[in-house]
């Protein structure tokens, strides 16, 4: 009966745990939501951020595009080869990549390099009580640290995957033309005749909800930080892994949703 | 007589079970300088936490100039924490901002000065605590722990505060170093004729920077009365922690 007890105790502990989780990190949200409309405003920052997420990310980014579009297309043409469908390839890549492989690979990517970061810097600063100084000096840190940070991930991952798109299609088309024997100019014929702006669009409408969820999950992990060094690895390694699980459920009802309106 | 420019009544906070506050009483009249001390975990920093307004209390008044931040309209009791100055522990300096820029800070924020003189206000403000301007264009990590305190101490005198809190101001610093810090604080808490509040453990810095001081134990100030008697008191709390006897009452409440 004990040992029941213990069961049902541990299973409320976790719902409750689990609803003050969500709520405190909806607030958090909110908050950060609202310091983004309100001065004073901090457009420095949200240019700094803007480059630690952004620029620094383009890299890692496009590497991950084109060695995702040329593997893409060899796997395309090692299954379609079976049934004389190779023809189709140029239009799995493309929709592949602008559709889902650009935004989802670009998120996961950036969450573990700039949510990572975030994370770090903010728990640093919580621990080292820098954020309590912020607050001492006439200065909302919510608003200083934590809405340029929601506003640069927003502006840059659907920046980033953009160039994510061109580059994972260009895999795409190397491989094809050098390798597989694929004509350039039937390829980019086959790749733009079944691109619709819709497909990029609906990336890049993915692309800024992730940006936003890798901003507020490393802003949110790191400024709740405690308990000096290992608290900032757990809030790292935290950062990372809501982000990036947030970034997989996310995409599964955006493509729902976006695909009942582009059809 | 004028009151008090801070004044707290009934000040509690628990974290959990764990009872920190448990009916803080305190005044600090203006322009005096109150030294609290007491050992590690009696909820010293809670209680400047709480006056600044980054721990909310559970009960209790603080007041400032006679209103009552606790339940003052936000914003109201944003400017009356505006006039208080902080020294962090560790000197907490943004170690993503050049020294000047985390002198100036507060001005800037507070725009009280424009970002092209900012840089010119730092270093004057950096040569009152005896740094040269060299240090200005630094970040905090290159400096050394005594002047990373300097530079601490130049960011919460830069905005000319009524109000200082100085946590610990002499902890890591070597006897001659703590001893320049303290100069430096009684220095400007008198320049400026700011009230201020030092928590600390080191027996030397609180009968240099502080006029009175405070004894807190069991969550309650036992004792209060003027710095320079804290060796001398015959209060049986004071006596062992300021002589640090290992027999007393603080090690009988431990051992509970």
């Amino acid at each position: 009966m004990n040992k029941l007890l213990d069961l049902v105790a541990l299973i409320g502990a976790v719902a409750l745990g689990t609803v003050e989780f969500i709520g405190e990190l909806g607030l958090f949200a909110l908050s950060g939501l609202s310091h983004i409309f309100r001065p004073p405003y901090y457009p420095r920052l949200i240019g700094k951020a803007f480059m630690e997420i952004g620029y620094f990310s383009l890299p890692v980014v496009a590497l991950t595009a084109v060695f995702t579009g040329m593997v893409l297309a060899l796997q395309s043409y090692t299954g379609f080869s079976r049934f004389g469908a190779e023809s189709a390839i140029a239009s799995v890549v493309v929709l592949s990549v602008t559709r889902e492989l650009g935004p989802v690979l670009a998120g996961l990517m950036v969450s573990g390099r700039a949510g990572a970061a975030m994370a770090a810097e903010l728990g640093t600063m919580r621990v080292t009580d820098q954020i309590d100084a912020l607050s001492t000096l006439s200065t909302e840190p919510m608003k200083y640290l934590v809405a340029p940070r929601l506003v640069a991930g927003t502006i840059a991952l659907p920046l980033l995957v953009l160039l994510a798109d061109i580059l994972g299609v260009l895999g795409g088309y190397l491989v094809a033309t050098q390798k597989l024997g694929f004509s350039s100019g039937a390829y980019l014929i086959s790749t733009f005749t079944n691109l619709r702006a819709e497909d990029v669009v609906s990336g890049l409408i993915k692309a800024a909800v992730f940006g936003f969820v890798i901003a507020l999950m490393g802003c949110f992990n790191g400024y709740r930080s405690k308990g000096g060094a290992q608290g900032v690895g757990t809030a790292t390694t935290a950062a990372v892994v809501s982000a990036s699980i947030l970034i997989l459920a996310l995409d599964y009802i955006l493509t729902q949703v976006l695909f009942v309106k582009v059809k | 007589m004028s009151p008090p420019k801070i004044r707290i009544r009934g000040l509690k906070k628990a974290f959990g079970s764990k009872i920190v506050l448990d009916g803080v009483d305190l005044d600090i009249q203006h322009g005096t300088a109150m030294v609290v001390i007491g050992g590690s975990g009696t909820g010293k920093s809670v209680l400047i936490k709480s006056v600044l307004g980054l721990i909310t209390p559970d009960a209790g008044v603080i007041e400032i100039d006679g209103e009552d931040v606790l339940k003052a309209h936000p914003k109201r009791a944003r400017q009356l924490r505006a006039q208080i100055g902080m020294l962090f522990q560790n000197g907490a300096l943004f170690d993503s901002l050049p020294v000047w820029e985390n002198v100036a800070f507060g001005l800037l924020a507070q725009k009280r000065i424009k970002r092209a003189s900012a840089r010119d206000k730092a270093v004057e403000v950096l040569a009152q605590v005896g740094l040269d301007a060299s240090v200005a264009d630094l970040s905090p990590s290159e400096l050394s722990g005594g002047m990373q305190k300097r530079v601490g101490l130049a960011r919460a005198i830069a905005s000319e505060p009524a109000i200082m809190f100085f946590d610990e101001p002499t902890t890591g610093l070597d006897p001659i170093m703590g001893a320049v810090i303290d100069e430096l604080i009684v220095d400007c808490v008198k320049r400026l004729g700011s009230t201020s509040i030092a928590i600390t453990h080191d027996m030397a810095s609180a009968q240099r920077i502080g006029d009175n001081a405070a004894m807190l134990y069991q969550g309650r100030v036992s004792w209060t009365g003027p710095a320079d008697e804290l060796m001398t008191s015959p209060d049986p709390v004071v006596d062992q922690f300021t002589h640090g006897r290992a027999q007393g009452p603080i090690k009988m409440a431990l051992r509970k």
